[in-house]
């Protein structure tokens, strides 16, 4: 599990675009790098981000090694209704983890 | 008519030759570190130059040290000095404020009237407040929400706010992006700040907002925050969400991009750029600092203008008084020798830095610098930093030397 900040407003117009704000801490190794021996430092990022809203797509993102480390991502979205969005990031070891965060539009 | 400032390549001035003019004519702007250095060296290193200092305070009030004043173990007064010394040295004073600068004409047009005709110019401003550029925060915020980054009011401000404060009230204090002056300065500040609410106000805190992961010093200062303030100071790093993003200065609010932290006293190290007149002059870049060349300090975007100090990109140098003097050292050298047709050599800088994490608990980091590819390098293996596991006893002596440091420079440019 990486620690996930998020943040929406907590109030919301129906068919409004508002802001989604999300922080994941994450090292987002390149595989580029060497340590001190001179082995590779294997690449572990995550490769693959979406977001849904009550099962509908609002953004589906590959992610590739040139993202810094602790990516932040800041995008919009519209909402005819109250709901819950889903972001879940897959990363090089196949692990996936989900943060689910309510909606209430007025 | 010979000209006399015609550039060779290489950068070597042709000797200044006396043509109904007697003296070379040097500038200097700003009466700092910096400023204050360069024209004080500029005469022992060439007595026979006329040297200008601009500068419109009577008094000059020094940063550092003045965490000390903010957390009530220093008065104000031990951060002042005056100019008697410089003047002494034959340096000719003019209290005004530089405000452009005519780089084909080689003059400055001072606040009171004057034009003051110079073959070389040295600024030294320091650094200016980007109003604005954290957005909430402007110059009427400052009242609110002190920066105290330039020691002085805002110092005593910023003290009054802390000694008025209930017990059990939230300090919270935002820290801006690289660059800016002294980078472990925000941390030394909590720390002390965070000292004086431990012995004065047992059930306050303070929270450190920062825009960055990595600073200065970093484990010193976390390893000391753990031992000595570990229920009084919290750091919340950019990875944590701390980056500030705006403040409300009427409620003195500060919004992250994941929360909201109401502040009893709120403290905004803002975004900062070289001082006004950099830019007057076209010396300072789209980042708001002043490239420079490291041999000599002169601007890499007009000729005849060497910047020193916190206005300069100075490479791996921070931006300190220390580094601001050795460099105000070097920059005095290389004028005159360029005023004397000569080549200047290329120098090894030095920078020191002394924090505290309590009154009597200090650590330093020590720096040696050389240009390489047009840009001053850290030398590698050459300074260092205090240990990580010093007993208390070495951390008592540092800041003993800190204090001893601070009476040292500040008697070198201004007693």
């Amino acid at each position: 599990m990486v620690r996930v900040l998020v943040n929406v407003p907590k109030q919301i117009a129906a068919n409004a675009p508002f802001d989604v704000k999300v922080l994941i801490s994450h090292p987002m190794e390149s595989g580029q790098r060497r340590d001190q021996l001179g082995q590779a430092i294997p690449r572990d990022i995550i490769n693959h981000f979406i977001c849904t809203l009550d099962g509908e797509t609002v953004l589906d993102a590959d992610f590739f090694p040139a993202i810094a480390a602790n990516p932040f991502l800041s995008f919009s979205v519209v909402a005819e209704k109250s709901g819950t969005l889903a972001l879940t990031f897959t990363d090089d070891h196949g692990v996936t983890q989900t943060e689910l965060v309510a909606i209430t539009v007025t | 008519m010979i000209r006399r400032r015609h550039v060779l390549a290489g950068g070597l001035a042709i000797p200044f030759v006396a043509k109904g003019q007697t003296k070379a004519r040097v500038v200097v702007v700003g009466g700092g570190f910096g400023g204050a250095t360069a024209a004080r060296f500029l005469r022992q290193y060439d007595p026979t130059l006329d040297v200008t200092l601009l500068e419109p305070n009577h008094t000059f009030i020094a940063c550092p040290f003045s965490n000390m004043v903010v957390a009530g173990e220093r008065e104000l007064a031990a951060q002042r000095f005056g100019y008697d010394a410089v003047r002494s040295d034959g340096i000719n004073l003019v209290r005004a404020i530089a405000m452009s600068v005519d780089p084909a004409a080689r003059t400055v047009s001072a606040s009171n009237g004057a034009s003051l005709s110079y073959d070389r110019l040295i600024v030294s401003p320091g650094i200016d407040i980007v109003w604005g550029g954290l957005p909430g925060y402007d110059e009427a915020a400052a009242s609110k929400m002190p920066h105290a980054w330039k020691a002085g009011e805002q110092t005593l401000l910023l003290r009054q706010q802390l000694r008025e404060m209930p017990d059990g009230g939230v300090v919270v204090m935002s820290v801006p992006p690289n660059p800016y002056r002294c980078p472990p300065g925000p941390y030394e500040r909590a720390s002390l700040i965070a000292w004086y609410l431990k012995t004065h106000k047992p059930k306050s805190k303070i929270l450190v907002l920062d825009a960055k992961d990595v600073f200065s010093k970093q484990k010193l200062f976390q390893n000391a925050w753990k031992r000595l303030y570990p229920d009084t100071l919290e750091w919340v790093s950019l990875s944590d969400g701390g980056n500030v993003t705006r403040v409300d200065p009427a409620t003195r609010t500060f919004e992250t991009d994941f929360g909201s932290h109401p502040a009893d006293v709120g403290i905004v190290v803002p975004p900062q750029r070289a001082g006004a007149i950099a830019a007057t002059a076209g010396v300072a870049d789209r980042s708001g600092w002043c490239p420079i060349d490291p041999v000599t300090f002169e601007s890499r975007l007009v000729p005849g203008i060497h910047v020193i100090g916190d206005a300069a990109i100075a490479g791996a140098m921070p931006k300190s008084a220390f580094a601001a003097n050795a460099q105000g050292k070097v920059c005095a050298a290389a004028v005159a020798a360029l005023l004397r047709g000569e080549k200047p050599q290329e120098p090894r800088l030095i920078n020191t830095c002394y924090s505290l994490a309590a009154p009597d608990y200090g650590f330093s980091v020590a720096g040696v610098y050389r240009p390489v590819n047009g840009v001053l390098t850290d030398i590698e293996g050459a300074g260092g930093t205090s240990p990580l596991d010093a007993p208390d006893s070495q951390r008592m002596q540092e800041a003993q030397y800190g204090d001893r440091w601070f009476a040292t420079i500040t008697a070198e440019v201004f007693g």
